[in-house]
């Protein structure tokens, strides 16, 4: 593949190829991931390229575009801004959390004297995050240069597209992925065979693909993540699809909030257009697929298939009643095959290896690797990929390293608002479609946040509801009146007015939600107060009986008051008090004067140690 | 233009001229079409609002339902920098709020508002999808990872400083 394609690149890239090939070269990549240039990448990359030039050293100075725009490279963006240094013949280092001011010493002391600085390489606790991990889809993520379709070639990229397109039919792809155990990526899980095969069975003179990254849970940023750092996968793998079911154009249906991945994407496609992976008469195989970004305006329900169609169509984004299903009658009421961006991603990859190697990894109903986005209260929070199967406790000890400031874990909120929440017992249940459903959480598109003991979770219901009241379309009253209602009784239940019915009511109303409602949207919105009055119903009566929030974040019901047996001494709460409300020493526990104090609840949050409540 | 008045003869209508012709043929191309318009304007002031419905065949009052459809769109004049604190779930967790507290009190606005300067307009948001380094404000088009209130207070100085 690469050799075919060497005629078409351009010299100076393919120098860049094959000294990157020969290693003849020292190489800094600075991760420029959205996290990498939040936390200043971008400067710190312009001090390396200045510093080399400066010195006439002989290093290129590569732009190892880290995979996540926000969350930054290689999904520990924790850590950034995040630099390898590669010295020919050895192992690539890396530094965390580097700033213009060590640019000139590990210039100096690594690529000059070929010492490391060791006291800034990268612990052994974020090796321990990419060691645990299984990483298929992610692969090329933090590694090649997004903006530079060599480096993905050079990596195996488009080769699966040219295989299928010489070697295979429409049906045989269909049934590779079939067999390969693919299942939907955005969180229901509907098998990607099936639904290619389904497309296809309808003819029409326009079919169209449909690439649906409007990821928006709150908590989720896998997609973005895969579409800022390897965004030729997810073209190659909608290319593929494209061809299984012989659409006649594409769309990527991205959120407006993610500039970068919209630009690397816009690259993308102009770069595998000029190499004819794209376009007309795509590698001479006589199939043509052109692909269109078109930006949402901000709908969360436009992540709904039908919704999403009409917001391209230019249309209020609000769903319709199925059937007819999109295959047969989607956009522009054309048959329409609609996937998210992870599962693009995995296409290639089975195509590349075949379904019987793919469908060995995961569990018997789920198939391949999942990406979640870890977040919330752990100490490592980033992007991992794990095979199906994987458990909640491997996810957020092993990759995550824990709970940070000594606290203890609670919950770990799983699918984001259509999603629920899986308390400590549950810490060794296997991650798949089947076995979180049953738990009453959902896959959804990947969303992972962690919380700990201070976390309230009647508040954290009351969240998510909130969330699903402000999205809710308005279009069917199941899911406008019953959102709006059900956040009003949180409310109330947080502010120390509830009552002992309210429980009852929450519960009728999430069945009748569930069931009445027309899309997604207000059939999962009760689910995260239903997981919560699941494992966590002493905490709502512990609002509504004793007025009592456990967790002290409820702050209608805080009292201000410090636990004696568990205040230190610290005096971090006297020093952060805005009005001077606490007394105390190093000798003597801290005391909040009633009087004085404000209720700003700096004091709680600055306590480590769960000591006022 | 001027931001006060949206009457007819103080909004420049040229400037979507290009924006109309360039998706002429394009099917569904509102959308795209009122992006584009809000980037030139700052927001959808009304006129524009009815030279896009001519352009594109349809009433003004469809492409108002289309624009309150959308958060991205605004019907009336914003502040120069858009100071967006993110709600989502991690920064939820990691005490969001007291961000949004932080810039009432630092601008005296409430969310959704304008600073009588139209230097700032304050909204909350659900996900930026920055969940790696949350707390996040997003001030335009820039990324303020683990921000706390008092790192917050200075950035909004800096913004303040340099002004519109």
């Amino acid at each position: 593949m690469v050799k075919m394609d060497t005629k078409s690149v351009p010299l100076e890239n393919k120098n860049k190829i094959e000294k990157m090939e020969n290693e003849t070269q020292s190489v800094v990549a600075v991760c420029l991931g959205t996290g990498g240039i939040a936390a200043g990448g971008d400067k710190v990359f312009r001090k390396f390229e200045d510093e080399i030039k400066k010195l006439g050293l002989d290093a290129a100075v590569g732009k190892r575009v880290c995979k996540t725009a926000k969350t930054g490279c290689r999904g520990l963006c924790a850590r950034d801004v995040l630099v390898d240094v590669t010295i020919p013949g050895q192992e690539a280092l890396t530094y965390e959390k580097v700033t213009v001011d060590m640019v000139p010493q590990i210039i100096d002391e690594h690529l000059i004297k070929n010492t490391p600085v060791n006291k800034w390489l990268a612990k052994e606790d974020y090796h321990k995050f990419y060691d645990s991990q299984q990483r298929l889809v992610l692969a090329n993520s933090g590694i090649i240069d997004p903006e530079n379709i060599d480096e993905y070639i050079a990596r195996g990229g488009y080769a699966a597209l040219k295989k299928v397109l010489e070697t295979m039919t429409q049906q045989d792809v269909i049934q590779e992925i079939k067999k390969s155990g693919l299942r939907g990526r955005g969180g229901g899980g509907f098998p990607t065979g099936e639904k290619w095969a389904s497309g296809a069975k309808y003819s029409a003179d326009e079919k169209f693909i449909i690439c649906n990254a409007d990821e928006g849970d709150p908590g989720a940023f896998m997609d973005r993540s895969l579409m800022e750092s390897d965004p030729h996968a997810v073209l190659e793998g909608m290319i593929i699809g494209g061809y299984a079911i012989e659409a006649t154009s594409g769309y990527i249906y991205i959120r407006a909030e993610y500039p970068l991945a919209v630009k690397r994407l816009r690259y993308a496609i102009q770069q595998a257009k000029e190499r004819k992976f794209l376009g007309k008469n795509i590698l001479n195989s006589h199939y043509s697929l052109d692909i269109f970004i078109k930006e949402g305006a901000g709908a969360f329900v436009c992540g709904e298939s039908t919704a999403l169609q009409y917001s391209i169509e230019g249309k209020r984004g609000m769903p319709r009643t199925r059937p007819p299903q999109s295959v047969e009658a989607g956009l522009w009421d054309k048959p329409t095959v609609l996937n998210n961006v992870e599962t693009f991603a995995n296409v290639s990859i089975i195509i590349n290896r075949g379904a019987d190697w793919y469908s060995k990894i995961g569990t018997e109903k789920s198939k391949g690797t999942k990406i979640f986005s870890l977040t919330g209260r752990i100490k490592n929070p980033g992007l991992i990929e794990v095979p199906m199967g994987a458990t909640i406790r491997q996810i957020v000890f092993d990759m995550g390293g824990g709970i940070p400031r000594k606290k203890r874990f609670k919950a770990v909120q799983i699918g984001g608002p259509s999603g629920g929440c899986l308390p400590e017992s549950l810490l060794d249940s296997p991650i798949d479609y089947e076995s979180l459903l049953g738990l009453g959480a959902m896959m959804g598109s990947g969303s992972f946040v962690v919380v700990d003991e201070t976390t309230c979770m009647v508040d954290m219901a009351r969240f998510f509801m909130n969330f699903c009241a402000n999205e809710s379309c308005g279009k069917c009253p199941p899911c406008r009146i019953g959102t709006t209602l059900m956040l009003d009784i949180l409310i109330r239940i947080t502010q120390g007015l509830g009552e002992e019915k309210d429980l009852e009511v929450l519960e009728q109303m999430s069945d009748e939600m569930k069931t009445m409602s027309l899309c997604g949207l207000g059939q999962s919105a009760p689910n995260p107060v239903k997981s919560t009055l699941r494992y966590f119903k002493d905490e709502y009566i512990a609002h509504i009986r004793d007025k009592i929030c456990p967790t002290a974040t409820c702050v209608a019901l805080h009292r201000y008051e410090v636990v004696p047996e568990k205040c230190t001494k610290c005096q971090a709460c006297i020093r952060n008090c805005p009005v001077k409300a606490i007394s105390g020493s190093t000798k003597e526990v801290a005391f909040i004067d009633k009087e004085k104090c404000i209720k700003c609840n700096l004091c709680y949050e600055k306590c480590n140690f769960m000591a006022i409540k | 233009m001027s931001e006060q008045s949206t009457n007819n003869e103080t909004v420049d209508l040229s400037k979507i001229e290009k924006v109309l012709e360039k998706y002429k043929d394009t099917r569904g191309a509102l959308i795209p079409i009122l992006q584009k318009a809000q980037a030139e304007y700052g927001f959808l002031p009304e006129p524009v609002i009815d030279h896009i419905a001519q352009s594109v065949n349809m009433s003004a009052d469809e492409i108002i339902g289309v624009a309150t459809f959308y958060a991205q769109f605004h019907l009336k004049p914003r502040g120069h920098h858009i100071v967006k604190v993110c709600c989502g779930t991690a920064c939820h967790v990691k005490n969001a709020k007291a961000l949004s507290s932080k810039v009432r009190e630092k601008l005296k606005i409430d969310v959704n508002e304008t600073t009588e300067d139209k230097l700032f307009t304050f909204e909350e948001v659900s996900c930026l999808g920055a969940c790696g380094i949350a707390p996040v404000v997003m001030i335009d088009e820039d990324v303020h990872g683990e921000v706390s209130p008092d790192k917050l207070n200075d950035v909004l100085d800096n913004y303040k400083k340099s002004g519109a």
